[in-house]
């Protein structure tokens, strides 16, 4: 089924079969309502680009069902332009902290050793080479001290880094993360942007949901708004606007704090 | 008893004794991975859904003229029922708004209900009354045929070895489906496999544990496993070996005295190692917790009482005076001994540390770290703290 739409953008072809990510009319509703509606989206190569928008917006449903973790109503996600069943190893994915089972009997390494599950597979073994890029992978983040403490016993900003360090092991060229920041301590905040940073400097492209309208400008180079509509793409210096805060936010967000924001 | 536990009885009986074992260990495998996806009591539906399938099996094997009492014949048609049974409890979580525990309880009684009906209908049937199918509710091990019980070992085996095949996506949807998705599993197709062996490692169970409490085999073995480790691995492993272990007792107490139904045997023998794991597993015991809270208790009094001590309160609390005595602080007219007034006055130190940490620019992040116990020295580098010593300037000097 496809749904007729007036574009709410510049709904054209250009930069598909390039584009890490990009979405055509992605429509995806929780029972009768929509709460993403007919999203189009370009993901820049090599950059980082934040997702903003209101509490209830759907950034984090844009997200998953970017990912197929939730069916979308309509529309088309392309990786690369093609397919997330071709593109599976080259996608990493940070998913929000409170989906996980704390007290489930697993450790620190373990976590990380799910991130090459697409090596290990079904019967090889876990060798000295796969903890050894596991670890690294936990030193990358912080945490490396931590190996063998079970998942729950770690404070909330230790086990976004644990899922960042998860991520890392899959040697992925895209990183989609929901909410990286979300209650985490400054220093997991300094931790992950660091590795955030260096991942865009190896060349990989970076998308993440986010929060905080005051660190967008330091911290990412594009930016997405919506509000259940697309209502803005592009550089932080051209589609990070007092204009388009409002049209996202509303009057959720005062005219003061926008020009704080966006200075 | 021992000549049983021995294998002394004769061929047989040690061959009843493997197959329980066998079944015991691949048992407590399956019902870890299940245990682990929250999804533990599906398995009482699936086990009470196999009797109307086993009596339908007895009768249809009489009426084409057999011997109703084939094991393989009983299997299959129990295996045809309980496979019957989830697919409606599947269906009706699906596709109504029932929840799984009220489908898994409309399913279970519906079809053990009905179960029971064609049961009795058999009993009065001339060829059913020696069939001892009622031997399939609790277990029996008297008068197991040397193929009943290779079936029983391999059947488990079987079952064992898919399992093991599949640990991998099985732990990683069990520890966080979303991300099993994303990764290119799929979690349904896993989650209907796992489904299956749990009916497979039942159907194979109905002889030896019988069908009312086939399930104990598949919850208790990983439930006492868990109190061991914090590793899955190792939890499923311990797990197969609680399992193996109530399997062979269970087994070989019924070889000695055939009167005793097995089931409860076993399931009696795995409560034991449960109740042994709750009490005594390090980490997650309840007698090492209760060590663990006393040990912060004392620490707590201590750290208190030296405190005290360093700003010339009086203690008033008997356990603290006590402990700071037995730990050679304080003498018994409540004056601090030498060595109380040194360590008094490090701790002083280290709280007045701690509150130069919060306000410190660089290190005001650590302060989460302060929970009245830890040193400093454990948070911070040498280095650190000379920093903050010099900060603290001419106030720490007391």
């Amino acid at each position: 089924m496809s749904l007729q739409v007036a574009p709410t953008g510049p709904a054209d072809q250009d930069g598909v079969d390039t584009a890490p990510l990009a979405l055509r009319g992605l429509t995806v509703a929780y029972g009768a309502e929509p709460v993403v509606f007919s999203v189009d989206m370009t993901v820049a190569p090599g950059a980082m680009t934040a997702i903003i928008g209101p509490n209830g917006a759907g950034k984090s449903t844009l997200l998953k069902a970017s990912l197929g973790i939730v069916t979308p109503l309509a529309g088309q996600i392309t990786y690369w332009g093609d397919g997330l069943a071709r593109n599976r190893n080259r996608v990493a994915y940070v998913p929000q902290r409170a989906s996980v089972d704390w007290d489930f009997p697993t450790q620190v390494l373990d976590v990380v050793l799910m991130g090459l599950y697409a090596e290990l597979g079904l019967l090889r073994r876990v060798r000295p080479q796969h903890i050894a890029r596991a670890m690294a992978c936990l030193t990358r983040v912080g945490m490396q001290d931590f190996a063998d403490r079970q998942i729950g016993q770690l404070s909330g900003g230790q086990q976004q880094r644990v899922f960042l360090a998860r991520a890392l092991a899959q040697h992925a060229d895209l990183f989609l993360l929901d909410e990286p920041f979300a209650g985490v301590d400054a220093a997991t905040e300094e931790a992950i942007i660091t590795v955030l940073k260096s991942l865009k400097d190896e060349g990989k492209t970076v998308v993440a949901v986010h929060h905080d309208l005051s660190t967008v400008d330091t911290y990412f180079d594009n930016v997405f708004l919506i509000n259940r509509r697309r209502l803005g793409e592009g550089p932080v210096s051209e589609a990070f606007t007092p204009d388009a805060l409002q049209a996202a936010y509303g009057g959720r967000l005062s005219d003061g704090l926008i020009a704080a924001q966006t200075g | 008893m021992l000549d049983a536990l021995t294998f002394q009885l004769g061929y047989n009986a040690a061959l009843v004794t493997l197959g329980a074992t066998m079944l015991g260990f691949a048992a407590g495998a399956v019902g870890a991975f299940l245990y682990l996806r929250k999804r533990a009591l599906v398995s009482d539906a699936i086990s009470h859904a196999t009797l109307p399938g086993l009596v339908l099996a007895f009768i249809g094997m009489v009426a084409l003229g057999g011997d109703g009492r084939a094991l393989g014949g009983l299997l299959l048609g129990s295996a045809g029922s309980a496979l019957v049974g989830l697919w409606v409890t599947n269906w009706l979580t699906r596709t109504t708004r029932l929840s799984e525990d009220a489908a898994i309880g409309a399913v279970l009684s519906v079809f053990f209900g009905f179960g029971i009906v064609l049961l009795t209908v058999v009993q009065n049937m001339s060829a059913g009354r020696q069939a001892g199918l009622e031997g399939f509710l609790l277990g029996s091990t008297a008068g197991m045929l040397r193929s009943d019980a290779i079936l029983i070992a391999v059947g488990s085996l079987v079952v064992l070895l898919a399992t093991l095949y599949m640990r991998r996506p099985l732990l990683i949807t069990a520890f966080d489906p979303g991300y099993a998705a994303v990764r290119g599993i799929n979690t349904h197709r896993f989650d209907m496999a796992l489904m299956v062996l749990v009916l497979g490692i039942t159907v194979v169970g109905l002889k030896v544990v019988g069908l009312i409490l086939i399930v104990a085999m598949l919850i208790i073995p990983p439930v006492a496993a868990r109190f061991w480790s914090e590793n899955a691995v190792k939890v499923v492993g311990l797990s197969a070996l609680f399992g193996g272990l109530s399997g062979y007792i269970g087994a070989a107490a019924s070889a000695t005295a055939p009167a005793l139904p097995t089931g409860p045997i076993i399931v009696l023998t795995s409560f034991a190692l449960f109740v042994l794991s709750l009490l005594l597993a390090p980490g997650r015991g309840l007698l090492a917790m209760a060590l663990r809270h006393r040990r912060l208790q004392k620490q707590v009094h201590i750290r208190q009482g030296l405190l005290a001590l360093a700003r010339n309160q009086a203690i008033y609390e008997g356990f603290t005076r006590r402990l700071l005595r037995r730990a050679g602080m304080m003498q018994a007219d409540g004056v601090p001994t030498l060595e109380g007034r040194k360590e008094a006055s490090q701790l002083l130190h280290d709280e007045a540390l701690w509150q130069e940490l919060r306000r410190s620019q660089t290190l005001s992040e650590l302060a989460i770290r302060d929970d009245g116990l830890t040193r400093i020295a454990e948070v911070l580098t040498a280095d650190q703290i000379a920093a903050l010593d010099a900060q603290l300037g001419p106030k720490a000097v007391s």
